[in-house]
């Protein structure tokens, strides 16, 4: 349950898809003019994601990693197919994204409208596919993290549009200088609020640290051994010039 | 007669000044951020979309007239991820460090919005050799900002070029360190490269007033 909460919070504020890693940038700054617009880009991402995860998460653990064809029989032990996870994961999006179209529009034709142009375009959004490489390269364990793990960054990216679709629909009546206007101040703004959003990294800093994080901690040991070294050797640098110099 | 004629020497030139994909097309924008903390990284990501594009947008021009227009973005995904599968097995293979700093964006090459938008707006309606020329000036300018926003990130931030310290050692206090220069750890961050690319944009529309937005 802590570990659900935790990724839950760190998807949505520590590692916010777009001020942390900057991903569906595209979308994020071409329909961000109107908050309408936004929100109902907002909740497509929210609930592709929550769909393509899990999804992916099941492909990834049972055909691409090392060792993951082994249901189909011991023989099978030893095939690594993880250079084909772009091409599966990006053909999984492309369809959900249509059979997510096709049924949404069979059900519920209101919902359709207000979402209907931008289902296509969040096939080629890059926090869909995004979220699946994170996934993978996070090693998420199960299954229910993976779903926690999409629907919560898509609420850390929904909350992202609303926020500068918000921001921008209120600038229109400041005296913005003439070659910002428009995309200059929205990029700039992005990273004011970005600078903003790093202050959430000290939020999860607790004991409990969950297997994901030892592994990111003990890289960053192996980091901080290599600086410690590359200290020392400039001391040592140092101490023997002086020691010339005398 | 020059190798390319004047309408094709501008296919090229366009998209590095007042048709730059990042900066006035608003194209690419979610690769050229996160990666650009060093110049190296900046580099090594510019070269893989200048592959990915120039011979992706061949291939599509080449598949143009076969490509049913229902399935089309499918079959465009499938070469792209086609040809960044072979740009990350090429780094892992050679430059496998990097290939960790890049991590997932080399992947992210996929979705790149200059690769679909390129595929979309000319590829599909040109023959392979404008394609192609298109491709390679859309990548280029790209490129460009890579390398701006990666070289004053990595210049102000560490100090450093290609990890070589241009400016003085900031521990032992040399070169500009001696006279009390500190670097500004502020440009490491992520939103810095949202601040560089801002002023960069900036700065292009002070330059050329053609391009500035109606508010």
């Amino acid at each position: 349950m802590l570990e659900h909460l935790e990724l839950f919070f760190r998807s949505i504020f520590v590692d916010n898809m777009v001020f942390a890693v900057f991903l569906g940038m595209c979308s994020y700054l071409a329909v961000s003019k109107k908050v309408s617009t936004a929100v109902g880009l907002g909740a497509a991402v929210i609930f592709v994601l929550g769909v393509t995860v899990p999804l992916n998460w099941l492909l990834d653990q049972y055909l691409l990693q090392e060792g993951a064809l082994v249901w189909l029989g011991p023989e099978y032990a030893d095939y690594d197919l993880g250079f084909l996870s772009f091409i599966l994961f990006i053909a999984t999006i492309a369809t959900m994204v249509q059979l997510v179209e096709i049924v949404v529009e069979k059900f519920s034709p209101s919902l359709y409208n207000s979402l209907g142009i931008f289902l296509p375009l969040i096939a080629v959004n890059c926090a869909i596919l995004g979220g699946s490489l994170f996934m993978q390269a996070r090693e998420i364990p199960n299954i229910g993290l993976a779903l926690n793990y999409g629907i919560s960054s898509g609420i850390g990216w929904f909350l992202a549009i609303l926020a500068i679709a918000a921001i921008r629909e209120k600038i229109r009546y400041s005296n913005v200088p003439a070659p910002l206007r428009g995309l200059g101040i929205t990029f700039i703004i992005t990273g004011l609020m970005g600078i903003g959003f790093q202050s959430f990294g000290g939020m999860l800093t607790g004991d409990n640290e969950p297997p994901e994080e030892a592994q990111t901690t003990t890289v960053e040991t192996k980091e901080d051994k290599e600086i410690k070294k590359e200290i020392e050797d400039k001391e040592k640098a140092i101490s023997y010039n002086e020691a010339i110099n005398k | 007669m020059a190798l390319l004629s004047k309408k094709d020497a501008n296919l090229i030139k366009d998209p590095l000044a007042d048709n730059n994909p990042i900066t006035i097309q608003v194209l690419g924008i979610c690769s050229a951020l996160a990666i650009t903390a060093e110049l190296k990284a900046s580099v090594v990501m510019a070269i893989s979309v200048l592959f990915v594009l120039g011979v992706g947008n061949v291939v599509i021009s080449l598949l143009r007239n076969i490509i049913p227009a229902k399935i089309r973005i499918i079959v465009q995904l499938v070469v792209v991820a086609a040809l960044v599968i072979i740009v990350d097995q090429v780094l892992k293979a050679f430059a496998y460090d990097l290939s960790k700093t890049l991590s997932v964006f080399i992947g992210l090459i996929i979705t790149n919005c200059i690769i679909m938008g390129r595929f979309e707006a000319f590829a599909l309606g040109n023959g392979p050799w404008k394609s192609f020329l298109d491709g390679i000036g859309n990548a280029l300018g790209y490129g460009v900002i890579l390398v701006i926003v990666g070289f004053f990130r990595e210049l102000l931030g560490s100090g450093t070029l290609f990890g070589m310290k241009v400016l003085g050692d900031p521990i032992a206090k040399t070169g500009l360190y001696s006279i009390g220069y500190e670097n500004n750890g502020f440009m490491i961050i992520p939103p810095a490269a949202l601040i560089v690319v801002g002023i960069i944009i900036w700065v292009q529309r002070s330059r050329n007033r053609a391009l500035i937005e109606e508010a």
